[in-house]
């Protein structure tokens, strides 16, 4: 089943360019939720064929992305960009061409460092280990060149979400209990980034983070 | 008692939703103080060894989570008390939000407990993630613009470095995959097992980003930059556990990745990597102690320069691991007092600006002698504790390989020294400039500080026989 596998891999990494190329809020949020679901599909296309013990934990895990990542985060931060009534333009330091140039250099750069990197046990499709890097990666991106708070936001779930692939290698090692912690972090923090939103849009009449800058030597 | 270390993490996080459920503000400190007691009752009774130091393989107990624990136990209880006085008159902020500090502390305690008694490095990480999330609220209590900034810093760039190091624990896991050990999950045991025949790139790659992850945390540089501004805008007890405690947690991290490095038989990469952020965080910090003129900043970059000694000790390696763990109890005790302080100097003068403040010993005297007395600790004189740490370090810098090392390491903490010395000195003596009177010092705004500062002093003339064991049997876990 590494063709499911695979396309559904091709499929985050085409969604987080596609994050970089939208210059509006709400449908970066949107992105970031379908990203959400091809991810949370992602354990069941690998290990749901080969595993028969593990089946029970990789459902619950997929289950668990799939509510965490598609449903409550975008609906979190959908919530967040009405209460804070934002423009809805993400406003990126960079500008969008060059930003997604330099994404798509550093989808390259990962396929090269997934050929470079040599697992001790090969990982179930070889596309995993380069596109991990790429969400990550360009996760990083959106994460540096964007002053939207919300935005940032979506960057840093990119960035989890590239974490996220990388961890797919070791569903054997990993307790089911630690999965379920990692998700309920990313999801009370993004409660908390989410209520620091709303406070920032009311405290200041907008959500620039380049404008939080009054503490400084 | 096999069941007390879940007790000591389930206690704080179930009270912390009671707490959140009541709202009530005495009814939230009532909570808050007899979990911090029952806290500190429990991890003094693990020290007397009856006590199951383990539950099944998430929760395991070993002498430097127990060190640890014990520094964030009796800080916390500490801390508690003198919230007391803070709560119910010192705020001056009619938009704070009081009914909240009692739980985000409570799950605050709860998070910090489980990254000392956890040896899973996976759950580790998302404990620590957990101390992030449970203290921004914490961080933005007072609702002004600068508090704001400071959570939204405190957030972002601590979620993200550490993303970076759950990154590095799954690298230590790929490391491992290779070998025998691949299905005992992500434990301490089973990476230390797993670490003479691990894949080489792996371990180091997983080093790396633990170390710029979990260093994020810790407040080293580069991205140390959250800090002055989270510990100098939080309210101060908020900042003496801040300082004393979380930094110790985050230091705890890292240490585990080390210990795992140290069973490699491979670590000198890892003791480099350790030497060079620690001097380089030691120099920064010292750059911006140097004519610091808000005193809460001081402290805080003060902290990383203490973070860094004790990176520079790790690194060094041997009698400077002890040093290194000693120094972190140390610099807990005298930063957590010296924090406090700061408190009962901003609520006096009601500003952090170090120029706008003069005569503390005059206007509250407590206060100010003990400012001095933590002032002089945390330099590194005789006869307090830190001194002694420092020492070690230094000697065991200064008769290695590199004695250069120890010369550098000597003249940072001169720097670091002077350049305390000329903001705190002047805002010590003089009289109070508008002949303002005495202010009153209420008993649980100086008798917790007094505690630390006295422990900082009977640890420096007499330690404890039982510190000094603990200390040593940690540092040989550290390669010391």
């Amino acid at each position: 089943m590494t063709g499911l596998a695979d396309f559904l891999l091709l499929v985050v990494a085409a969604l987080a360019l596609s994050i970089v190329a939208t210059s509006r809020l709400t449908s970066a949020v949107r992105l970031s939720a379908l990203q959400g679901v091809a991810l949370s599909l992602l354990p069941l296309a690998l290990w749901g064929p080969v595993l028969d013990r593990h089946v029970l934990p990789v459902v619950l895990m997929s289950g668990g992305a799939l509510a965490v990542k598609a449903v409550a985060i975008p609906l979190l931060l959908s919530r967040a960009i009405r209460q804070a009534n934002v423009r809805r333009e993400a406003e990126p330091f960079i500008s969008q061409h060059v930003s997604l140039l330099i994404a798509a250099a550093l989808v390259g750069f990962s396929f090269w460092l997934g050929r470079a990197l040599v697992l001790p046990r090969p990982a179930p499709t070889p596309l995993l280990v380069p596109m991990a890097f790429a969400t990550l990666l360009v996760g990083f991106v959106v994460l540096v060149s964007r002053r939207k708070a919300v935005t940032q936001v979506v960057g840093y779930l990119m960035l989890e979400n590239g974490i996220f692939i990388f961890g797919q290698t070791l569903v054997e090692q990993v307790p089911f209990a630690v999965e379920l912690g990692i998700l309920l972090d990313l999801l009370v923090g993004v409660f908390v980034m989410g209520i620091a939103i709303h406070h920032i849009s009311r405290e200041f009449e907008h959500i620039d983070t380049e404008r939080l800058s009054a503490l400084r030597d | 008692m096999t069941g007390l270390l879940p007790f000591l993490v389930v206690l704080p996080a179930a009270t912390a939703l009671l707490a959140l459920a009541l709202r009530g503000l005495r009814a939230g400190l009532a909570i808050l103080l007899g979990v911090a007691l029952l806290h500190a009752a429990g991890t003094a009774f693990l020290w007397r060894g009856e006590a199951s130091k383990s539950f099944g393989t998430l929760l395991q107990l070993d002498v430097l989570g127990l060190i640890f624990l014990s520094i964030t136990s009796a800080l916390f209880l500490l801390v508690s008390l003198s919230t007391i006085p803070y709560i119910l008159r010192g705020t001056h902020d009619p938009q704070a939000a009081p009914h909240r500090f009692a739980p985000c502390l409570l799950a605050f305690l709860a998070a910090m407990t489980l990254v000392a008694v956890t040896q899973n490095l996976a759950l580790m990480w998302a404990a620590v993630e957990g101390t992030t999330l449970a203290s921004a609220p914490l961080v933005y209590f007072y609702r002004r613009r600068g508090a704001l900034e400071a959570a939204w810093k405190y957030l972002l760039l601590c979620s993200v470095g550490i993303a970076l190091a759950l990154l590095g624990t799954f690298c230590l896991g790929v490391a491992a995959s290779g070998g025998p050990a691949a299905t005992a999950g992500l434990t301490l045991e089973a990476f230390r097992g797993a670490a003479p025949a691990m894949a080489r790139p792996w371990l180091k790659a997983a080093f790396v980003l633990a170390l710029v992850g979990y260093g994020t945390k810790m407040g080293l540089v580069p991205l140390h930059t959250w800090l002055p501004d989270t510990h100098s805008q939080a309210p101060s007890p908020v900042s003496a556990l801040l300082s004393g405690a979380l930094l110790n947690c985050a230091f705890l991290a890292i240490l585990r990745f080390f210990q795992v490095c140290v069973a490699s038989g491979d670590f000198a990469f890892a003791r480099t990597l350790l030497v060079v952020m620690g001097f380089v965080s030691i120099g920064v910090a010292c750059a911006f102690m140097v004519g610091q003129s808000d005193y809460k900043r001081l402290f805080a970059y003060s902290s990383i320069e203490n973070m860094g000694v004790v990176a520079v000790g790790v690194g060094i390696g041997g009698t400077a691991a002890y040093g290194a763990v000693f120094h972190s109890v140390n610099h807990s005790l005298c930063k957590a007092g010296l924090f406090l302080l700061a408190g009962n100097v901003l609520r006096v003068f009601g500003t952090t600006s170090a120029r706008k403040v003069r005569g503390v010993i005059a206007r509250i005297p407590l206060t100010g002698i003990l400012l001095a007395a933590l002032f002089l600790a945390i330099g590194g004189l005789p006869p307090f504790a830190p001194f002694w740490s420092e020492f070690l370090i230094f000697q065991a810098a200064f008769r290695g390989p590199h004695p250069w090392m120890g010369v550098l390491f000597l003249a940072l903490l001169a720097i670091a020294f002077l350049g305390m010395a000329g903001t705190l000195l002047p805002m010590l003596q003089g009289a109070s400039g508008e002949h303002a009177p005495r202010a009153r010092e209420p008993l649980l705004t100086v008798l917790p500080p007094f505690l630390l500062a006295a422990a900082a002093l009977a640890i420096g003339l007499y330690p404890p026989p039982a510190l000094t064991d603990a200390l040593r049997r940690a540092a040989v876990l550290v390669g010391g």
